[in-house]
């Protein structure tokens, strides 16, 4: 190469260089940019809404309001976890469970089953939810935190199953081999020896499944009225005759947003495969 | 031996959830489809119509034609935006740097935040008053200043594209990235020390490599698009007029707002068969890779 095409093409990567970098600034922007408005929105009086500016004399009102009557935000919140929690609860031990057989196991109508899992994933929400909305009507389960629990069951457990068995595939069969040699049960050794060994498995498995039962819409706006609302629900609370009260609303964002924050960071690095299972490595 | 009936055992739980919240609810709505029930009339369902449901949708509802309209345009859009978006960035972030790896460590946060709060939000900065986007669309493009983009149908339906996309394209960018950690390094080397230009490399032998990567992605984003419903109640309510009304949405209305059960079934089985066709797909292609 001669030195004229050399210095072009350093050049030509410096040029390059400085459009990645203009780019990787711009998605930056784009994806913090919304989250931070909202932030600060959440520390907002009023009367600074209407402000694009950034200074602004802080305050804690806003957090304060909504958790005071009548929004009683503290209420909603413990709907949240208490749904949240309780799907994970009942979800994660039995996903577990099937996840092994399905991982250790041949089995007739395997495919077939397995099929089915994955595939209900694909089913839109709001044809499950239709003949659930008439069956709780009948029981008198409309807004409870059970109602809730049932219909989330069904989007998480197809998730959970296909997370962990990814991560029971992994793991090497010989400890568990040689302890049903030496004479202990089947179900003895599941509890003892391969849970702690997928134990990452399971914690990815109940993170995902709480932060999409905590994030779900569909179900709680339909399901619940009053007693049961959960956050996501919650917040659409603030859009009142008197207008929106976006103050308020980030307020609420805010609080509904963190810990699923922290939830993710904590799992950053599997939360691909809650979407994709085996099929993306 | 005893295994032979444990591991029945061991998936009977999982099996019954799914069946009880999932295939149950399904038969439940193919039954109600074809029947006549409107809450309004009668609390019990109503005698069986045969397919009139359906041939009502697919010849003689003008709502119906457009909320198909609509989500075709929609999942068009979104889907061409996600994939060529999360391919680009993945592309970029595969380098080291500091700014490269400060975007990798961001690009799970939207994903965490609920579909409902993106949409507020977004109803929030496109806002005609205090909208922040409102005003920065304004400034990079003075035309645009004082535009009210929930008031447009087709600007409406890109604020909604928008809100899907901030949501999804960081997630399939890591999504893309895992798959081009998997791919082996050999081939790309050997391009290179054969003399093939970067662009040549990357058209000849990565791209090639990641359409597995992408057909998923396009796949389970197109499945997504289809059933978005979330961001149209806080972000557009479905308007202006009916120009953001997807089918999720519609079903919801003709349930929740006019209770015609069984209408509603049918549209929602409309929805629901499109959805099938894809997972069969999907599961295909997924159970070739990693087959249980």
């Amino acid at each position: 190469m001669s030195p004229d095409r050399a210095a072009a093409a350093r050049r030509r990567r410096l040029i390059w260089r400085g459009v990645e970098s203009a780019i990787l600034l711009l998605v930056l922007f784009l994806i913090l940019f919304p989250i931070l408005w909202m932030a600060l929105t959440a520390f907002k009086r009023p009367v600074d809404l209407f402000d694009l500016t950034i200074i602004f004399t802080p305050t804690f009102d806003n957090f304060r309001t909504i958790f005071a009557p009548p929004w009683n935000i503290g209420r909603t919140l413990l709907n949240s976890t208490i749904v949240a929690g309780l799907t994970v609860l009942i979800s994660i031990p039995f996903s577990t469970l099937a996840a092994y057989a399905f991982s250790r196991f041949d089995m007739r109508f395997k495919h077939g089953l397995f099929f089915t899992i994955l595939a209900t994933q694909f089913i839109p929400a709001v044809v499950v939810v239709l003949p659930f909305y008439l069956l709780f009507r009948d029981l008198g389960l409309l807004d409870s935190h059970l109602a809730l629990v049932i219909v989330n069951l069904a989007i998480v457990t197809p998730f959970a199953v296909w997370i962990l068995k990814g991560f029971l595939d992994a793991v090497p069969t010989e400890s568990e081999e040689a302890a049903l040699v030496d004479g202990a049960t089947r179900l003895r050794v599941i509890l003892d020896i391969v849970v702690p060994m997928i134990w990452p498995g399971v914690l990815v498995s109940a993170v995902f499944c709480f932060i999409l039962t905590w994030n779900e819409f569909l179900f709680a706006l339909i399901l619940t009225r009053d007693e049961a609302v959960t956050l996501p629900v919650g917040i659409t609370r603030f859009r009142t005759e008197r207008g929106d009260l976006w103050e308020l609303i980030a307020a609420a964002g805010i609080l509904i947003s963190i810990p699923m924050f922290l939830l993710a960071s904590v799992i950053q690095r599997h939360f691909v495969r809650g979407m994709t299972g085996g099929a993306v490595k | 031996m005893r295994d032979r009936r444990l591991k029945y055992l061991l998936i009977l739980p999982a099996s019954l959830i799914v069946l009880g919240t999932t295939i149950w609810p399904l038969a439940v709505s193919l039954v109600t489809s074809f029947r006549d029930w409107r809450l309004t009339r009668s609390l019990t369902p109503g005698p069986f119509i045969g397919a009139e449901h359906y041939l009502t949708a697919l010849t003689d509802d003008p709502d119906f034609a457009n909320a198909l309209t609509v989500t075709a345009i929609f999942v068009a859009i979104d889907v061409a935006i996600t994939v060529v978006s999360a391919l680009g960035l993945a592309l970029l972030l595969r380098r080291a740097g500091v700014l490269h790896s400060v975007t990798r460590a961001v690009l799970i946060l939207p994903f965490a935040v609920s579909p409902a709060l993106v949409g507020i939000s977004f109803r929030f900065m496109f806002n005609a008053e205090m909208g922040v986007f409102t005003w920065l669309a304004g400034a990079i493009m003075p035309p645009l200043q004082g535009f009210v983009w929930l008031a447009e149908p087709t600007a409406a339906l890109l604020v909604l594209v928008f809100s899907d996309a901030w949501r999804w394209v960081p997630y399939m960018t890591l999504v893309v990235l895992g798959g081009m950690a998997a791919l082996p390094k050999e081939p790309e080397e050997a391009a290179r020390i054969d003399g093939a230009t970067e662009w040549q490399v990357l058209r000849d032998v990565t791209l090639p490599a990641l359409m597995p990567v992408m057909a998923v992605v396009a796949i389970l984003k197109t499945v997504f698009a289809l059933k978005m419903f979330d961001q149209v109640v806080t972000l557009t309510g479905g308007g202006p007029g009916q120009s953001t009304v997807t089918l999720a949405y519609l079903v919801y209305s003709i349930a929740f707002r006019w209770y015609d059960m069984g209408y509603a079934s049918a549209v929602a089985w409309i929805l629901t068969a499109m959805l099938m066709g894809l997972a069969v797909w999907y599961t295909r292609l997924v159970l070739r890779k990693a087959s249980p």
